[in-house]
């Protein structure tokens, strides 16, 4: 379904002018971010240049659109990473993908995307150019646009860089209801792929930690993926993106909202032999390493296997695989068989997940 | 994952377990301690403990360094961080100990301390390098295995005539705190002993190797198999302990041959005696004071001996009264039996050392065990 007509674009005139910017020498300065000829430029030639849209290109503080019928889903998240460019992406394409996944969760159709910059001042154009040009990528690669915008700079030492937050609107279709809280015990849960490649990605390129893997971020959009598998199941109960905390905390977040209990086969669990050999290494468990291309579904027993099959015919599907069951439980435990042949809980974590050093 | 997959083979577990309740004489109640955090997280993660038969009882031990480190230490740490304005670097397992009011060193570096995590004593002495203006103090703590590279650490320093870098030194002995749990005594005075043998560790024995142990096999009658920490190498050690008990018999026998020879890995040894010596006593969180259990830097190091360079005076801080660690670490007691156990002691929000990282035996049973509880209640309901 596409968007409603938008208003025809204005002819643009009296830009800003001065000096062109350095977009391979030059630095982010306070300039930039207070509201004078400066930043009108850094907006038209890097924001509007790469994310070019009608509605954007109007360059109103506040985009005004139609959506199609349905219920509209809004979200936002902001993005803060070390480091900013890892195997497989970067901070901005993340920033994208994780509001359209968001998005998505909902069973909805991610439309529209708004993108706030905060920027150290002293950061490299050249650095904000490719990012803001992933994010343009992304953007084109899930069928949103990036509607309207903020930038600020912060004084040297008062940001890590750059930070990036997107929120996001989407329609969710009528009579499609997904949610953390409508997990059913006999439910069976699936992924969509591997466990644990980004959080391996972007620790593989923290300094001080060396050690070398292949391995890239599963970073990308989800709602292309979405959309085959509500076409095949609409009766999905759950759909959920697993990142900060992965598999186990998402899980966990999910028997609580359901008041149910979950199952998990540790040898149905997807992870790619690198990433378990990095977590090795680490003393990590890839259950608890941060995803951003992968999704857990939560359907009815009888289709599972349908809704597997729907997932694996979809490129961002491939590997999916059916990982455990809802079960009845109040105490909302979620335990796993583990490939060994016991059983152990799979807990909330305490903290963040550092590494072990015995 | 070559060579590691086939230590976690279903097929060869589903055996191993069929042996160990075949020859456990269902009469007799088995209890053996793992004295090694990274046997506690095997038999944790894998579910191990599911394979054994109910008279045979794993005993979670002191071996995790950031468990057995008493509050004051870490209070040591916290004080060293906030008023003596040093980088100081230690492994992350430390960043989160609580010591007294919960002030942790994560805490302490969000209140502007600086802090760092660092992977290797190498990136501590790197960090010395690069900040000359700055005094680099590397907080060294855990058991005969980390002991090495902090040496290592030290006399790279003293090569470099680094004048910004010293360590405080918390590095612990295995035999010493095995020692403690076998002669423990009742109020009245009579041995306390309830294990019948233990697990031995095994990163600690590719440094030390198995003649240590010798002592407990004589003075103390009581069995030690070294063991990997692949589940079936924990699996393999259990069975081979119910043998040992079974016949009567106390031996130290080396499972992990892979890694480890009688007289362990000499070269380590000669370098950790170049540079430190045994303290008289240390304090272990749990276990208290125990005698000849922790190593300190000799006097030909002390520009390098942050104890000596700064002066850290902490109160004298309290353990929680209720806390059962002591009766936990010595295979008294299980953490259930303990009245804080879930309710204001849970890994958020730790009380006592059996709680403060995953290798825990508190935490590890309610990380990864605390369904079972709950599952036998409700059988035996
Ligand atoms: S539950 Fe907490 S307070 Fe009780 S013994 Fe364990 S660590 Fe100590």
């Amino acid at each position: 379904m596409n968007a409603p007509q938008n208003p025809p674009q204005k002819p643009r005139g009296n830009k800003p002018g001065g000096r062109p910017l350095d977009l391979k020498n030059g630095r982010v300065d306070m300039s930039h971010g207070a509201g004078g000829r400066a930043m009108a430029q850094l907006i038209e030639d890097l924001f509007v240049g790469e994310f070019n849209n009608e509605l954007l290109n109007r360059e109103h503080d506040a985009a005004m659109f139609r959506l199609p019928p349905g219920r509209v889903v809004m979200s936002t998240d902001s993005f803060v990473i070390s480091p900013l460019f890892f195997p497989g992406g970067n901070i901005g394409s993340l920033a994208v993908h994780g509001t359209v996944n968001d998005i998505s969760m909902a069973g909805a159709k991610p439309y529209y995307l708004t993108a706030g910059f905060i920027i150290e001042e002293g950061f490299p154009l050249s650095d904000l150019a490719e990012i803001v040009k992933s994010m343009a990528e992304a953007a084109k690669e899930a069928g949103v646009s990036i509607v309207t915008g903020d930038t600020k700079v912060v004084e040297r030492g008062h940001g890590d860089g750059i930070f990036i937050n997107t929120a996001g609107v989407g329609v969710a279709r009528d009579g499609i209801e997904i949610c953390g809280d409508l997990a059913q015990p006999g439910d069976k849960i699936l992924v969509n792929g591997t466990l644990g490649d980004h959080g391996v990605a972007v620790m593989s390129k923290r300094e001080n930690l060396s050690f070398t893997t292949a391995i890239e971020s599963d970073s990308q959009s989800l709602g292309d993926l979405v959309g085959a598998m509500i076409d095949a199941v609409p009766d999905i109960h759950v759909l959920r993106d697993p990142t900060r905390g992965g598999l186990a905390a998402t899980l966990n977040e999910i028997a609580h909202q359901s008041g149910v209990g979950i199952e998990l086969h540790e040898s149905a669990i997807p992870v790619r032999p690198e990433v378990k050999s990095a977590c090795e290494l680490l003393g990590l468990d890839p259950l608890y390493v941060a995803n951003e291309g992968k999704l857990i579904a939560i359907c009815p027993a009888e289709k599972a296997d349908a809704l597997l099959a729907a997932m694996q015919a979809h490129p961002k599907g491939k590997d999916a695989a059916i990982v455990g069951e809802v079960l009845q439980d109040a105490r909302c435990f979620v335990r796993m068989k583990t490939g060994l042949g016991g059983t152990r809980m799979v807990d909330w974590l305490a903290g963040e997940q550092l590494p072990r050093i015995c | 994952m070559k060579y590691v997959e086939e230590f976690r083979d279903a097929e060869l577990a589903k055996g191993l377990s069929a042996a160990i309740k075949a020859e456990a004489e269902p009469e007799r109640i088995y209890k053996f301690m793992e004295f090694c955090g990274g046997h506690t997280h095997a038999l944790a993660r894998y579910g191990v403990e599911d394979l054994l038969p109910n008279n045979v009882k794993m005993i979670h031990g002191p071996g995790c360094p950031v468990c057995v480190l008493p509050v004051g230490r870490v209070d040591e740490a916290v004080a060293l961080a906030t008023q003596h304005d040093v980088i100081l670097c230690t492994y992350a397992d430390l960043m989160r100990v609580p010591g007294t009011k919960y002030e942790s060193l994560i805490k302490a570096r969000s209140k502007g301390a600086d802090v760092r995590m660092v992977y290797s004593t190498m990136d501590a002495l790197k960090i010395a390098q690069d900040n000359p203006e700055r005094e680099v103090v590397f907080f060294a703590i855990g058991f005969e295995t980390t002991t090495p590279p902090t040496a290592v650490a030290i006399k790279q320093a003293q090569k470099l005539g680094l004048k910004n870098f010293s360590v405080y030194c918390n590095h612990v002995l295995t035999p010493a705190a095995m020692r403690a749990i076998l002669g423990a005594h009742t109020p009245e005075g009579a041995p306390n002993v309830v294990l019948d043998g233990f697990v031995g560790p095994a990163h600690v024995s590719a440094v030390i190797g198995t003649q240590p142990y010798e002592e407990f096999t004589t003075d103390y009658k009581k069995p030690v198999v070294i063991a990997g920490f692949e589940p079936l190498d924990v699996m393999q050690s259990i069975l081979q302990l119910i043998r040992q008990a079974n016949d009567g018999r106390a031996d130290v026998e080396n499972e992990y041959a892979r890694a480890v020879t009688p007289e362990g890995n000499v070269k380590a040894q000669a370098l950790v005696d170049e540079v430190f010596e045994v303290r008289d006593e240390f304090s272990w969180r749990g276990l208290g004071s125990v005698p000849l259990s922790a190593l300190k830097i000799r006097s030909e190091f002390s520009e390098f001996n942050a104890e000596l360079r700064f002066r850290v005076e902490v109160p004298s801080p309290k353990e929680n009264k209720l806390c059962e660690c002591g009766p936990i670490l010595r295979g008294e007691k299980n953490p259930v039996d303990c009245a804080l156990f879930g309710t204001s002691c849970t890994p958020d929000n730790p009380m006592g050392a059996c709680m403060v990282s995953s290798e825990g035996a508190c935490a590890a049973h309610w990380t990864y065990g605390r369904f079972r509880t709950e599952l036998e209640l409700e059988e035996s309901a």
